[in-house]
């Protein structure tokens, strides 16, 4: 079995996006997060996991820039432009918008890139609905074309598949996989749909009560103690997308215990 | 027409033209309970211009815009459900107001006019207050319309984005405090908040896009002056309750319209 490998130890050809060093932040006495590193690099799926309260979300808000940490750094470079596909999302049904005034609202937008994105995230028949009458996933699928419409170099997605199906969530981290090989942009994902996270991740990292567990390739963190730990040890990819060569001895199941971030 | 009744025609179409297109923002952005401690607060505005001999529209901006900064401040700091902040600010303020009124010798005020309105009191000098101060609130409006229509779809998704949410949110709230100020002699304190929340209500039900329904609550709320005027002659009626009332019926109309032509929607 491989062991973990701390991937800041490789050398990176490309720079960071975002340079995250000791990262702390802290809600009244609580630390949510304490000495967090990470490099937002582009081309790179990276997958935050973690249990309830792990602090999975803070991190994405520092990363984002819409929590400031309370100690360490966080350096962006100059070309940093996110897509950012938040996890909650609900607008007043007394606002008349529709999904295409929703989407051009962020700035200008040339024609050929509204084409192309409007499907790659196969939204081209909701464009003219009002944004209150649309599935969770439809939502979804919609600010992803957002997000997109920006020439994003990093996407972050807070639970991109929270609420869908099996198949749509499969769906999804096969679409997110060829936006990035496409585009070259960085990703961050969080999620607790850890088998669909392995399957599409270059570096995952586990948190727990805001410290790092454990880092690195998925099929090596996968076999971490702190992981098994965090999230029991029968858990194995099933969906198919995962370039997986060894199998585990048993199907893979849900995890219990994991609620919404 | 007597010179009365067009002057207060034209304040009260003035207020109607700003309340609704601010007021549709009011509603999308849930904040009526907001606009109705700015309100209530504006009686506290009063007192303090009386007591220092400025123009009382002036004394209910300042006390709006303390209040409106006092209500950013506390909800960021502290873990105080802000429908209870509200609560608090609207109801010791008005008391506060009253107080101080009650305290000052040899004021006689005309307590009914602030709290219920008085629009055929409007003096030339109202209305250049409600006509400059009026095209101040849209202006301004037109020029933070994106960012703001941004912040009140999803705050954080326009922060991501590059919008600048707190200063867009401040301007947004001196804007409601300046138009409550310009609506108090119309409607009064108790009422302003129906300008700005009944109009834009009643738009909604025949709107499809954010520009619409602000301009069709603009419209909504004339024709609420108009008709509330006439009636208000007709059957010698209080006017500013009546410009209220009428706002309700055209609500209940278009609302009730709108469930008929699209049953699947009631």
């Amino acid at each position: 079995m491989p062991a973990v490998q701390s991937l800041s130890g490789k050398a990176m050809p490309r720079p960071a996006l975002v340079r995250a060093r000791g990262v702390a932040v802290r809600f009244g006495d609580r630390w949510v997060l304490e000495g967090v590193d990470l490099d937002v690099v582009p081309g790179r799926i990276t997958t935050l996991v973690g249990n309830n309260g792990a602090g999975k979300s803070t991190l994405l808000r520092v990363l984002l820039g819409l929590t400031p940490p309370a100690a360490g750094s966080v350096e962006r470079s100059g070309d940093l432009r996110i897509g950012y596909v938040p996890q909650h999302f609900a607008v007043d049904p007394n606002l008349p918008i529709t999904a295409r005034r929703f989407m051009a609202l962020s700035g200008r937008v040339d024609r050929r890139r509204w084409r192309e994105v409007t499907a790659d995230a196969e939204v081209d028949t909701l464009l003219d609905q009002p944004l209150q009458v649309l599935s969770g996933g439809e939502m979804r699928r919609v600010l992803l074309a957002r997000a997109l419409l920006q020439r994003p170099s990093m996407l972050a997605l807070d639970e991109p598949a929270a609420g869908l199906d099996g198949r749509s969530q499969g769906a999804l981290y096969r679409l997110i996989g060829s936006l990035r090989d496409r585009y070259g942009c960085a990703v961050v994902v969080i999620s607790h749909d850890l088998n669909l996270v392995m399957a599409a991740s270059d570096e995952v990292l586990c948190l727990e009560h805001g410290r790092i567990a454990c880092r690195g390739a998925p099929a090596s963190v996968m076999e971490h103690p702190e992981y098994h730990k965090l999230f029991g040890s029968h858990l194995g990819p099933d969906t198919g997308v995962f370039p997986h060569d060894h199998h585990h001895g048993d199907r893979a199941h849900k995890v219990a215990g994991g609620g919404h971030g | 027409m007597d010179e009365f009744i067009l002057m207060a025609l034209a304040a009260g179409l003035g207020l109607a033209l700003v309340a609704g297109p601010l007021g549709s923002f009011v509603v999308w952005r849930r904040m009526a309970y907001f606009g109705d401690t700015l309100a209530h607060s504006a009686l506290l505005g009063i007192a303090l211009g009386f007591l220092f001999g400025i123009h009382l529209n002036l004394g209910i901006l300042v006390v709006c815009a303390l209040v409106a900064v006092l209500l950013v401040t506390l909800r960021r700091r502290q873990r105080l459900a802000s429908d209870t902040v509200l609560g608090i600010l609207a109801h010791s303020s008005l008391s506060l107001g009253l107080v101080a009124i009650a305290f000052m010798e040899g004021l006689r005020v005309d307590l009914m006019g602030y709290l219920f309105g008085d629009i055929l009191a409007v003096t030339p000098l109202d209305l250049y207050w409600i006509f400059g101060g009026g095209a101040v609130v849209l202006g301004t409006l037109v020029l933070i319309w994106r960012p703001l229509l941004a912040i009140t779809i999803h705050e954080e998704l326009a922060q991501v984005e590059g919008v600048r949410a707190l200063p867009v949110q401040l301007i947004f709230m001196a804007l409601v405090a300046l138009t409550i100020a310009l609506a108090m002699q119309i409607v009064g304190i108790l009422l302003v908040t129906s300008m700005l929340i009944i109009p834009a209500a009643a738009a909604r039900a025949f709107v499809r896009t954010p520009e619409q329904m602000a301009v069709a609550a603009a419209g909504v709320g004339c024709l609420a002056v108009i008709g509330g005027l006439v009636a208000s002659f007709q059957w010698d009626l209080p006017t500013g309750p009546t410009i209220v009332v009428t706002a309700t019926l055209l609500f209940a109309l278009t609302t009730s319209l709108r469930a008929m032509l699209s049953p699947a929607r009631a």
